[in-house]
């Protein structure tokens, strides 16, 4: 018994320091967007204790309670930045859901031939993307999109982003499809509906949940996604991550509007954590078991 | 279910009247054609253009993307008409097939030309075919192959990740109250964007006059806790804070491989008295080699693509001692615009990545059929 107990703390101890490892950066920049210049350069940890909070990060963003509902600058910027990241990042992930499942529904079905290749091939074709790293490609995408006049579109980026998360999806739904029983479909073919058909009246509902979780995995990595938005956006279709990463570079001194704006970034993202952790986790655990 | 039975028929088969009389065919091809003529008329027109010999064209290239949309839909329609329910059955991977191709191969080889040339953008020269001089240029250019060596080194940080992700994965595993309170809060910092986590850890944080890990680090008597100015300081920060972001994702699919073991087995290891660490070590760690493995190759394929937070915090220094691929070749963009040998950079890189994944993933297979 004695050992047990041992055993237990000891068990809560690791994941209670993980879960502070996780979780205390978060609240360094809360309580650091609530602090005046003072007490940053003191160090200070706790609010009404340490320092007295301020609202000071939020002012210079416009949200804060007296600055909501005057005109401010870095707030219109700010909800611009937000809308384009959100529009770009939930377009491209629904592209790639619709693309994607299809092409999983087409995998897990029917045997296809083109000239050499067959299904174990172009699954291969498919899946082999993932390893090809951003930088392969952002040059002569940088390049190209420059003649089509899709640089700083939001249509260009997207395509781009909807290429880096396709084999993603295909690789999460392929999974899903094959625990369809195939026999559902079979009944309603015979009844003259044509694939498609059965497609989106039988199996497609039944997908539903693994075709949330791939969305929201696509959704997580495109509104992340810095590297390839800091190449092809400068002023339309600019993302909140471009956005901070320049102000890092020039306001670097003032803390409390990093930490703010540092803040409203993740934010989004933290709640989808808490209220949708399920799908995140069904869509990564799809991922391992497959082998 | 059984593969071996069918192989050419379709999993999915249900014998369909497809006659398709010969005038859709013919209409069929009639759309492709066409399409097709389109798409080379505007593109003769606007190269003509281009190059001056025509006074009439497009402002830019765009209206050939058009064409070649109408073009690629076309293709997919005629599959329908020419093919009936066999064409039905190709559009489902069609339109992934043809968007991956468009903006996968063609920048591709696009971006095999550019490499062999002399491409500054800013530059009114245009680009200059200069054929294997970059290549010489990268053999004798020191910071690339210190960046490729840094990349052993980040790569070679993971197995310490999966590590501490299979640890705490176990545990969380294990019978204990407030799981899904773990499991999120674990879960968060993968959520978090790289920017942001650039700020909030690597500039924040580590800030070494007030940062509370600097602060931390005081209070153990490290006299002056500098995260960025020795290299090897700088590059094991890094890999802290790129593991800190991917731990997550690791624990998520390690847990998940857990939940899937065989309970039965377990069960009888411990009626036979089974201590945990033999059962760690003769039962689940086995068990748990194909997740573990799939993990780790996930893991590595992020962990090559890694950049953000290594352009944001250190922009590779101090003296290159924490570059990665990509951030140096954004580098060498940034600073002297040199888009060809970037390109060429990129490529030689691609080309390395898909070498050590073949060996990776032919070892990962056959220690997995040794295995089982």
């Amino acid at each position: 018994m004695n050992n047990n107990l041992g055993e237990k703390i000891l068990i809560y101890g690791i994941l209670l320091f993980w879960t502070f490892i996780c979780l205390f950066p978060i609240y360094w920049t809360a309580t650091t967007s609530f602090k005046t210049a003072a007490s940053v350069t003191q160090g200070l940890l706790i609010p009404w204790v340490d320092f007295e909070p301020a609202w000071k990060g939020w002012k210079n963003l416009g949200l804060s309670p007296d600055t909501i509902f005057t005109e401010s600058n870095p707030r219109e910027e700010f909800f611009a930045r937000f809308f384009n990241t959100a529009l770009i990042s939930s377009s491209a992930s629904a592209l790639a859901v619709i693309l994607g499942s299809f092409a999983a529904y087409g995998l897990s079905r029917f045997n296809y031939k083109f000239g050499f290749m067959r299904n174990p091939d172009i699954s291969f074709f498919f899946l082999s993307q993932l390893i090809l790293p951003p930088v392969v490609l952002a040059l002569p995408v940088l390049v190209l999109y420059r003649e089509l006049d899709l640089l700083d579109t939001h249509i260009g980026m997207i395509l781009i982003y909807t290429l880096t998360v396709l084999p993603i999806v295909i690789w999460i739904m392929r999974d899903q499809f094959n625990a369809v029983p195939i026999e559902l479909e079979e009944a309603a073919l015979v009844d003259g509906a044509s694939v498609w058909i059965s497609f989106f009246k039988i199996v497609f509902p039944i997908v539903l949940p693994g075709l949330a979780s791939a969305f929201i995995l696509c959704l997580i990595l495109c509104w992340n996604e810095y590297f390839l938005a800091a190449l092809i956006t400068s002023t339309d279709a600019k993302t909140m991550p471009v956005m901070v990463a320049s102000q890092i570079s020039s306001q670097s001194i003032k803390w409390w509007n990093m930490a703010a704006i540092s803040l409203a970034l993740c934010f989004p993202l933290i709640l989808v954590a808490i209220f949708l952790e399920r799908y995140i986790v069904k869509g990564m655990a799809a991922g391992a078991i497959k082998g | 279910m059984s593969e071996t039975k069918i192989i050419e028929r379709d999993p999915l088969y249900v014998v369909s009247p497809s006659t398709v009389s010969e005038n859709t065919k013919r209409a069929g091809k009639l759309i492709v054609w066409s399409a097709f003529l389109l798409m080379v008329i505007i593109g003769t027109v606007q190269s003509l253009y281009s190059l001056e010999k025509i006074n009439f064209g497009f402002s830019n290239w765009r209206p050939l993307l058009y064409s070649y949309i109408l073009w690629a839909i076309a293709i997919g329609y005629s599959r329908v008409l020419i093919y009936g329910e066999r064409g039905k059955r190709n559009l489902f991977i069609f339109p992934a097939v043809m968007f991956i191709i468009s903006i996968v191969i063609f920048p591709m080889l696009f971006g095999l030309y550019i490499s062999f040339t002399d491409w500054n953008l800013s530059s009114v020269d245009g680009r200059k075919f200069n054929g294997v001089d970059n290549f010489v240029q990268m053999m004798t250019d020191p910071y690339y192959w210190n960046a490729l060596k840094n990349m052993i080194y980040y790569v070679l940080a993971v197995l310490v990740e999966f590590a501490i992700a299979f640890l705490l994965a176990l545990l969380l595993n294990s019978q204990i109250k407030g799981r899904k309170f773990f499991r999120i809060a674990f879960l968060i910092p993968l959520m978090l964007s790289p920017v942001a986590v650039s700020w909030m850890v690597g500039k924040s944080m580590l800030e070494q006059r007030f940062g509370p890990v600097a602060n931390l680090g005081r209070w153990l008597g490290w006299e002056t806790p500098t995260f960025f100015s020795s290299p090897e300081i700088a590059r094991l920060t890094m890999m802290c804070m790129d593991a800190w972001t991917f731990i997550p994702l690791m624990i998520i699919m390690l847990l998940a491989g857990l939940q899937a073991l065989p309970k039965e087995v377990l069960e009888a290891a411990k009626v036979d008295g089974a201590n945990k660490w033999t059962m760690f070590k003769n039962i689940i760690f086995p068990i748990m080699l194909p997740v573990s493995l799939t993990t780790l190759v996930i893991r590595i394929i992020f962990k090559l693509k890694l950049a953000d937070i290594i352009i944001i915090v250190t922009a590779g220094g101090p003296g290159g001692a924490t570059d990665s691929v990509t951030s140096f070749i954004v580098r060498e963009y940034r600073d002297r615009s040199n888009v060809g040998y970037g390109t060429l950079l990129s490529f030689v890189y691609l080309i390395l990545i898909i070498i050590f994944m073949t060996i990776l993933i032919r070892f990962v297979n056959r220690w997995l059929q040794r295995a089982a």
